[in-house]
């Protein structure tokens, strides 16, 4: 009977006060969600979205810079590496030779501290002295019409070597046209 | 080395012996000067006789004796005698103190060089003589003193000698071929004597050098380098270390000694446009020779110095044209092919060396002032260029690629007797056949 007792005055105690302090920390919750919480997860979903973004230019921008300085890599090598072709025993510019240096006048004009020097060179047909004299009439060919695309011509300086510097040694056609060349460096 | 030359040659005493009312007088007629390969003259050269004995005196009799045929064979003038049809043993008297002629012309030998060599520890003594042997005359007789060592000089100077008796003509066995070689790595200058003998690197620039060209002294040679990255005329005395340099914009090239002055033509680009100029030896612009827009380049002189010849494409194609300097006229001397270069005037004026291009391949012609020619010297062998004329216009220098890679080769001006002068590691291009240079 006395235990029935301490059961019933528990309840009494104990129940509403488990009863009062889950409600308490229940209402407390409920305030924190539906306010402070919310706000806060807005704001960190904006600062990543944001970041995202951010992070999205930045890697656009590396991505755009990267292609650019390809671009100028590109442009750059193109210079240096295409070569302007003539035919046997001649220094006149054909029209593809003269794309070629248009291109390369606009490279030059893009990249105005640059001064450059034309190399004349011709195949190994023909003889040594006179192909040093052809060699420089090459040159100054290309060097003439990229003066006058504006190209001031205190840029550009002209060296002659003959038949001394084939790039293909081959005794072809291919070689040889290979070979009859301006070629031009930066200085 | 000169100076050495001219020393050891100091030392040697050259006798002249029997007294010149004795010796046959010479009236070159024995070589036909104007067709002088037509008909070779048979010689019988010997063994020379020992006088005295020892290997160091065999060896001698051998070595001097055909170095002596070898040297007088250079010329294009002999046919030489096989020894084996000799009818005289050469080491009897008969061979040398006193001259059986009939023995020789029975042989067919209208000319006979007899030789005595005595060797003494490092010294020799070594008596020449030449003989006519249909006339039975002496026509040149000398004994020369010396070192071992000097064996070759002395042997060079003797056939000297016997060409002057046959021809008027020093000859050419005191002369140098200075040539481009690329053994190195690089393209650099060497000199050889007239034969290919004795080789040696003149050049260390370890670049690209190009076309020596003698001046008429032999002091002076000039040539095209590339030291400071660029082609700029060099003009370097041989003997002492200095020189002038020509380094204007664009290209220094092709230097052409004026005859008998210290004066050279060169083509020079700095008007942008290769130009001959007429230069003192220090590098100073004298004149300008030639005014025309396009390539004018690799001047030649007339013995005479008073016209230049010089490859110009006014026409359109590179042909070789002779600018008169007193009228200013200038006439045009190749028609024949389309790539005519490299002219190379002959030392009597007469005629024009030069290398012509047909079906992509370089060949070696002459054409003559008179209107002869041209007449191809070389034929279906690679490539044939850069010829150059020996002083006394007998024989041509020049490159071939014949054998593989580029060599120096000599013919006779008439395109016979071809012969390769040396073959040295890499290519060797660009021969230039030197004055000559004795008392120079």
């Amino acid at each position: 009977m006395q235990k029935k007792l301490w059961i019933i005055l528990a309840m009494v105690f104990v129940v509403p006060g488990l009863l009062f302090t889950a409600s308490c920390a229940k209402k407390a919750v409920k305030e924190d969600t539906s306010l402070s919480q919310q706000a806060q997860d807005e704001a960190a979903k904006a600062a990543a979205e944001k970041a995202r973004q951010e992070e999205l230019a930045r890697q656009r921008a590396i991505e755009e810079a990267s292609l650019k300085e390809e671009a100028i890599q590109k442009a750059k090598d193109n210079f240096l590496n295409e070569d302007v072709g003539f035919e046997f025993d001649s220094a006149v510019l054909t029209p593809e030779a003269q794309e070629i240096l248009k291109v390369k006048a606009e490279w030059l004009h893009n990249n105005a501290n640059v001064k450059s020097t034309v190399e004349g060179h011709c195949d190994e047909r023909g003889t040594l002295e006179y192909n040093l004299a052809l060699g420089e009439r090459r040159a100054s060919s290309a060097k003439s019409f990229l003066v006058d695309l504006g190209i001031p011509a205190s840029r550009l300086t002209t060296i002659s070597y003959g038949e001394e510097r084939p790039v293909d040694p081959g005794q072809n056609e291919a070689a040889w046209a290979k070979n009859r060349r301006c070629h031009f460096t930066i200085n | 080395m000169r100076n050495c030359w001219i020393k050891i040659f100091g030392l040697i005493v050259i006798m002249s012996f029997w007294a010149v009312p004795g010796v046959a007088r010479a009236g070159y007629d024995y070589i036909d000067i104007s067709h002088p390969f037509l008909r070779k003259i048979p010689i019988a050269v010997p063994l020379f006789k020992k006088v005295s004995s020892g290997h160091g005196t065999d060896q001698l009799s051998k070595s001097a004796s055909d170095l002596l045929a070898e040297t007088l064979e250079f010329t294009g003038y002999f046919k030489f005698l096989d020894r084996e049809a000799f009818l005289v043993n050469p080491q009897a008297d008969a061979a040398f103190a006193s001259v059986n002629f009939h023995d020789w012309t029975s042989i067919g030998a209208e000319l006979l060089v007899t030789g005595g060599v005595l060797v003494q520890d490092n010294l020799v003594e070594i008596e020449l003589r030449l003989y006519d042997t249909f006339k039975e005359q002496l026509l040149v007789g000398k004994r020369y003193k010396g070192r071992l060592a000097d064996e070759r000089k002395i042997i060079r100077r003797f056939c000297s000698e016997v060409i002057y008796t046959l021809t008027g003509d020093r000859g050419i066995f005191d002369t140098e071929i200075a040539f481009v070689s690329t053994g190195t790595g690089s393209k650099e200058i060497y000199i050889c004597e007239f034969d290919g003998y004795n080789p040696r690197q003149l050049t260390h620039i370890k670049s690209i050098t190009l076309s020596p060209a003698w001046s008429s002294d032999g002091k002076w040679l000039a040539y095209t380098s590339y030291a400071k990255g660029k082609p700029d005329l060099y003009i370097k005395n041989l003997r002492e270390n200095r020189g002038h340099v020509v380094a204007k914009k664009g290209i220094n090239t092709t230097p052409a000694w004026f005859p008998n002055k210290f004066e050279l033509a060169a083509t020079l680009s700095f008007s942008d446009d290769p130009e001959i100029y007429l230069l003192t030896g220090t590098g100073k612009i004298i004149k300008r020779l030639t005014y025309n827009k396009g390539i004018d380049v690799s001047p030649t002189w007339s013995p005479d110095g008073k016209s230049v010849a010089f490859v110009s494409k006014r026409s359109g194609t590179p042909q070789i044209y002779v600018k008169d300097l007193d009228s200013g006229q200038i006439k045009r001397l190749t028609f024949q092919g389309r790539y005519n270069t490299q002219p190379s005037w002959s030392p009597k004026g007469d005629k024009m060396a030069y290398s012509g291009m047909e079906n992509g391949h370089n060949n070696i012609f002459v054409i003559g002032f008179d209107g002869q020619g041209p007449i191809q010297l070389t034929h279906n062998e690679g490539d044939n260029e850069s010829p150059s004329w020996s002083p006394d216009g007998n024989l041509i220098v020049f490159a071939s690629t014949r054998e593989g890679p580029s060599r120096i080769y000599v013919m006779t001006s008439y395109g016979t007797d071809h012969r390769r002068l040396l073959a040295l590691k890499g290519r060797q291009t660009e021969p230039k056949w030197s004055p000559r240079m004795v008392n120079k």
